[in-house]
């Protein structure tokens, strides 16, 4: 017996495939889990039931007549609110958006619906993605399921909050500078950030262009695998996007890593770690040593530059992306203002939080004539001799494996009063971004407070495989284990398969 | 342009002497059916925003995806003004908070343009010379902002936001109007023999803003320049020039500095104002748009485009002479515009008569098009009836005379000439028996006229002729009723 | 700090942002830039000589669309988010050149 929230977002669709389970049924044990749950947790920015349950009785018709075979057809889902929803409120977690309704769905989630997932709200996250808390959200922070007091990373807090307390199934993220990755290491849950191109940006309000990507979080590495595989293409509409021949990741979920040379780069084992966050670390790369992988410390170099490299290029592209929210076509327009410019000006200044207006004029300033060379193009050197040092490191591993981030998650209201002290946080994630890289978190253990620690593995651009199979490989060594929160206030209404 | 009055080159000012120095900013709105960016349609007119998406309106999350052809259009444009092409090129974005522009940045190419250092050449009354093409980049259009008189805002439609322009930018190579106006009238020339665009200045498919300085003669720096925009004809552009250059010595000459600014023409008021706003800081922090891949032109693109590149004016010119045997000045004026070489070319294939369609089309044509003010581009008559009107003539089925006046309904209305002679009645008279009839009563009718032929004078018949033709309302066939009226007269 | 950003600086960036600071925000932003300068600054301690900018990270070229109009008229959906539209038109406060 076991609870059917319990299970994984792959066994729920086999389990609907064979009339084990009807689609409704798991739409509404996450309804319940979410109205139970969400005054504490405020994962959600949107919750739409009705559109949950009206898909869900579509779904089944679907499912029924055999139109739907995939693996996801029928699983709930949580959708991070900047990708665009057709017909549903989409905000970026902005005052600026407060309105927003799209009336066209981001690519990533229209080939979940051909899929039959079934949308059960969108998710808070960071304002426009910036920040690594989801406390710069203009509606509130979301709390760490394993912990209410701390944070639960971000900027996709919200989508692995919402997976970690079983709100939903799995759900969508998106990773600029680690946002996938760094709270699935907080919330103790698995999350992929792809190669850049792998997963069409059409329908996702960029925050960093050339960093941006979409992708899965989930309970396992197997669910990850399925959804990547489902919003995986080569998109016409989004001229990044890449045409590859082999995505087929489920080919790699075997429970062997004979052979799969690891390297551990020194240079993320050094000042600012956590102790028992690399002792985790350190003791899930042991772990596949002993399942047979060449695991070898290396230098990796570069790493103190990729923060500072990271925040001019991604600051610049977001002051030129989020200037289209002006209060004229879309989005809050101040009531009161005197003139065109005084209209731009007053609908942004009162529809942007602090840490959005921080880097749009941060990234103005870098891009500003005088500077544009001094600090842009020095950026997209640095970015050069990072990736540079990446490709040499890949000629001899096949996977890198490091921390996530420095620390688990830190207690809520601790992060935004210094800004510079956030942004080193991401010191492990944002190379990957810089270098267009594919990498992931798995759990790997928890520190005294009870706090989840992540493992991060990043493989050569293309090589999803490789990582995927170090992952799954790692993840056999333990059980999946969730918040209390997940199961304790569940019990009221328990539902049992 | 003729009959304008133009400056002189060099201007005496109290004791100085100054040289206009001026270089052009030419936007061309490319002939592609969709818009740079998006699938929808380049199409002009159609209600405000009917030609939109979310890419086009910069809606969140949506992304760019070029246009191929707008590629070829800038390629083969570059080949043809002999510019080095980029094999390498990408698209920049420029920043500039402005409702017209969506995302508040336009999708330009500064830091890769696709070419560079070309040149034409242009022939002025003062001789040839070859005006340097810095380069030419690919870019999007504006939408545009419509100022709505009742509750005084400004309404904005984004149907030509995104539409595909290249924009060409000379080096500072022209001296003069003249020479301004040869130089856009060779990019028109060229632009439209390749296909590219119409290039309608009226109707803005071809825009020019125009960089002036001044200097001393003599001087080897160039002095502050202007930047002047909004000149919607080429009489415009000569009269913004003359007056920005008189703005400019006025302002040297009275020991005062020009600011390099961006001035706006006023064609009515002849006159211009500085475009700046303490809200505008010109800095458009321009970087490579992430959101686009570079664009890799090979040797074997390039050629392709060579391969393709249609007949220019010097070529036509040439088989103009030989294979339709008309003379260079025909061919030269044929040729000035693509349309009407266009035009002749389909007429003559129709009734083979080169000459004929040339005589049409130099002197009744262009004089309809001069009297409206219209350009060739404005044509819009059928080859067919040109065709067959010239068959007319040539069979004797009506006179010249008629002709004219039939050509005319073809040219304005694209009537069928057949049917409209038959139902105007203009058939030609040609019925020796009713000529003569009426020649016999003429002739009766003044004796006088008769005399003074006898009496060796020649113009005497011609008045009779005349009368003839009067009386016959035009319709009888000239060289008979000449025929007739000397044989009457001789008898 | 090596890095101080002055008030005109400020004021300049806010232009070019289109944002409004309100003084104490203005203050902030002047602390937070510089310090975040300095930080970047660590940049210059990289050789970076004969690298080129890498703006983009693949090599992927030429992607194309061809010539052909897919999209029909969907006005009303690019207006219904409009603050304030009208006769088709999105509404902004008058603009003139």
């Amino acid at each position: 017996m076991s609870r059917l929230l319990d299970l994984t977002a792959v066994q729920l669709g086999r389990k609907i495939k064979e009339r084990e389970v009807g689609v409704e049924e798991g739409v509404k044990a996450c309804l319940d889990q979410i109205e139970k749950l969400e005054p504490a947790l405020h994962a959600f920015v949107t919750i739409d039931k009705e559109g949950a349950l009206r898909q869900a009785a579509m779904v089944q018709k679907q499912i029924d007549q055999g139109d739907l075979k995939g693996p996801l057809a029928g699983v709930p889902v949580a959708v991070k609110d900047n990708l665009c929803t057709e017909g549903l409120l989409t905000t970026c977690s902005s005052k600026i958006l407060y309105n927003f309704v799209p009336t066209y769905s981001a690519e990533a989630v229209v080939r979940l619906k051909e899929a039959g997932a079934v949308i059960l709200g969108k998710t808070n996250m960071d304002e426009f993605a910036m920040g690594s808390t989801t406390e710069t959200s203009a509606y509130g922070a979301t709390t760490n399921p394993w912990n209410t007091d701390h944070v639960p990373g971000g900027s996709s807090g919200g989508s692995c909050a919402a997976v970690a307390a079983e709100e939903c199934f799995y759900a969508l993220g998106s990773d600029t500078g680690g946002s996938i990755r760094q709270p699935s290491s907080f919330c103790g849950v698995t999350g992929i950030k792809p190669t850049y191109g792998t997963v069409s940006r059409y329908g996702l309000i960029a925050y960093g262009s050339s960093l941006d990507q979409i992708g899965p979080i989930a309970k396992d590495v197997t669910d990850c695998v399925a959804i990547l595989e489902t919003i995986a293409s080569c998109d016409r509409k989004d001229s990044t996007s890449f045409p590859r021949k082999d995505l087929d990741f489920t080919s790699a979920l075997v429970d062997d890593v004979k052979g799969l040379r690891i390297g551990i780069p020194k240079d993320y084992f050094g000042e600012g770690l956590e102790e028992e966050v690399k002792e985790a670390v350190l003791l899930g790369a042991r772990m596949l040593k002993e399942k047979g992988a060449a695991v070898e410390e290396f230098d990796l170099s570069l790493v103190e530059y990729a923060i500072p490299a990271y925040y001019v290029i991604a600051s610049a592209e977001a002051s030129s992306n989020l200037s289209r929210f002006d209060g004229v076509k879309y989005g809050l327009r101040a009531k009161e203002y005197e003139g065109l410019h005084n209209l731009y000006k007053k609908s942004r200044s009162e529809g942007f939080g602090p840490e959005v207006k921080r880097r749009i004029m941060l990234g103005s300033f870098v891009l500003s004539s005088g500077y544009y060379d001094a600090y842009y193009l020095k950026a997209l050197r640095t970015k050069a001799l990072i990736k540079k040092a990446f490709d040499k490191a890949f000629e001899r591993y096949d996977v890198i494996l490091g921390p996530a981030a420095p620390s688990t998650a830190p207690r809520l209201g601790q992060s935004l009063g210094d800004p510079l002290k956030m942004y080193l946080g991401d010191i492990y994630t944002v190379s990957v971004n810089l270098a267009g890289l594919p990498a992931m978190t798995v759990p790997c253990g928890k520190d005294k407070k009870g706090l989840p620690i992540g493992l991060q593995l990043i493989s050569d651009c293309f090589q999803e495989k490789k990582m995927i199979q170090a992952g799954y490989a790692f993840e056999q060594t333990r059980r999946y284990e969730g918040p209390e929160i997940a199961r304790e206030r569940g019990k009221i209404n328990e539902q049992t398969v | 342009m003729k009959g304008l009055k133009l400056p002189e080159k060099g201007v005496r000012s109290m004791s100085r002497q100054y040289e206009t120095v001026i270089g052009l900013e030419v936007h061309v709105e490319l002939a592609t059916r969709t818009k740079i960016f998006c699938g929808c349609s380049t199409e002009f007119g159609g209600a405000p925003n009917a030609h939109t998406c979310p890419v086009c309106t910069g809606m969140p999350g949506s992304l760019p995806v070029l246009n191929k052809q707008v590629v070829e259009y800038a390629l083969a444009v570059g080949v043809a003004t002999n510019c080095v092409i980029n094999q390498y090129c990408r698209f920049d974005r420029k920043n500039y908070f402005y409702p017209d522009n969506p995302q508040n940045y336009q999708i330009s190419q500064l830091y890769l343009p696709i070419c560079h250092d070309g040149w034409v050449e242009i022939e002025t009354g003062a001789g040839k010379k070859k005006v340097g093409i810095h380069e030419i980049h690919m870019e999007e259009d504006a939408g545009k902002l419509i100022h709505d008189e009742w509750e005084d805002c400004s309404l904005v439609d984004y149907n030509r936001s995104g539409v595909p322009l290249i924009e060409i930018v000379s080096e500072p190579d022209m001296r003069s109007a003249q020479e301004v106006i040869a130089y856009l009238e060779k990019l028109r020339l060229i632009i439209q023999y390749l296909g590219a665009s119409d290039c309608k200045l009226q109707e803005g498919s071809m825009r020019a803003d125009v960089n002036l300085s001044v200097r001393e003669v003599g001087a080897e720096k160039f002095g502050t320049r202007t930047e002047m925009k909004n000149l919607n004809s080429f009489k415009a552009i000569a009269r913004a020039i003359e007056g920005e250059r008189k703005r400019q010595i006025e302002l040297l000459e009275e020991g005062r500095t020009v600011i390099q600014e961006t001035r706006r023409w006023d064609d009515n008021k002849e006159a211009s104002h500085a475009m700046r706003s303490k809200e505008d800081a010109q800095d458009y922090r321009y970087f490579p748009d992430p959101d686009l891949t570079p664009v890799m032109i090979s040797d074997q693109w390039i050629q392709a485009v060579k391969d393709r590149q249609p007949e220019m004016r010097t070529e036509k010119i040439a088989r103009y002479q030989k294979e339709f045997q008309i003379p260079l000045y025909d061919a030269e004026l044929l040729t000035s515009f693509k349309e009407m070489a266009d035009m002749f070319e389909d007429v003559v294939a129709l009734c083979k008569r080169p000459k004929e369609v040339s005589n049409w089309l130099m002197v009744e044509a262009m004089r309809l098009l001069k009297e409206r003010e219209q350009e060739p581009g404005d044509m819009a008559f059928s080859p067919e009836h040109l065709a067959k009107l010239i068959q007319m003539v040539e069979s004797k089925r009506i006179n010249r005379t008629v002709a004219k006046s039939v050509f005319e309904e073809i040219f304005f209305h694209d009537v069928e000439p057949e049917a409209y002679v038959e139902e105007k009645g203009l058939k030609a008279v040609s019925d020796e028996g009713i000529l003569r009839n009426v020649v016999e009563e003429i002739v009766a009718a003044n004796p006088q006229s008769v005399e003074d032929y006898h009496n060796g004078k020649e113009r005497a018949m011609g008045f009779l002729v005349g009368q003839t033709m009067r009386a016959m309302k035009g319709k009888a066939d000239p060289a008979l009723v000449n025929e007739i009226v000397r044989e009457i007269l001789n008898r | 700090m090596a890095n101080t950003i002055s008030d005109e600086t400020i004021e300049y960036v806010g232009i070019l942002a289109k944002l409004e600071l309100s003084s104490e925000e203005k203050e902030a932003a002047k602390k937070d830039m510089g310090r975040m300068l300095d930080y970047i600054d660590m940049l210059n301690q990289l050789d970076t000589s004969g690298v080129e900018p890498m703006s983009h990270v693949f090599t992927r070229n030429n992607v194309f669309r061809e010539d052909i109009v897919t999209n029909g008229d969907d006005r009303e959906n690019m207006l219904k988010n409009a603050p304030d539209c009208k006769e088709g038109a999105f509404k902004v406060p008058k603009t003139v050149e």
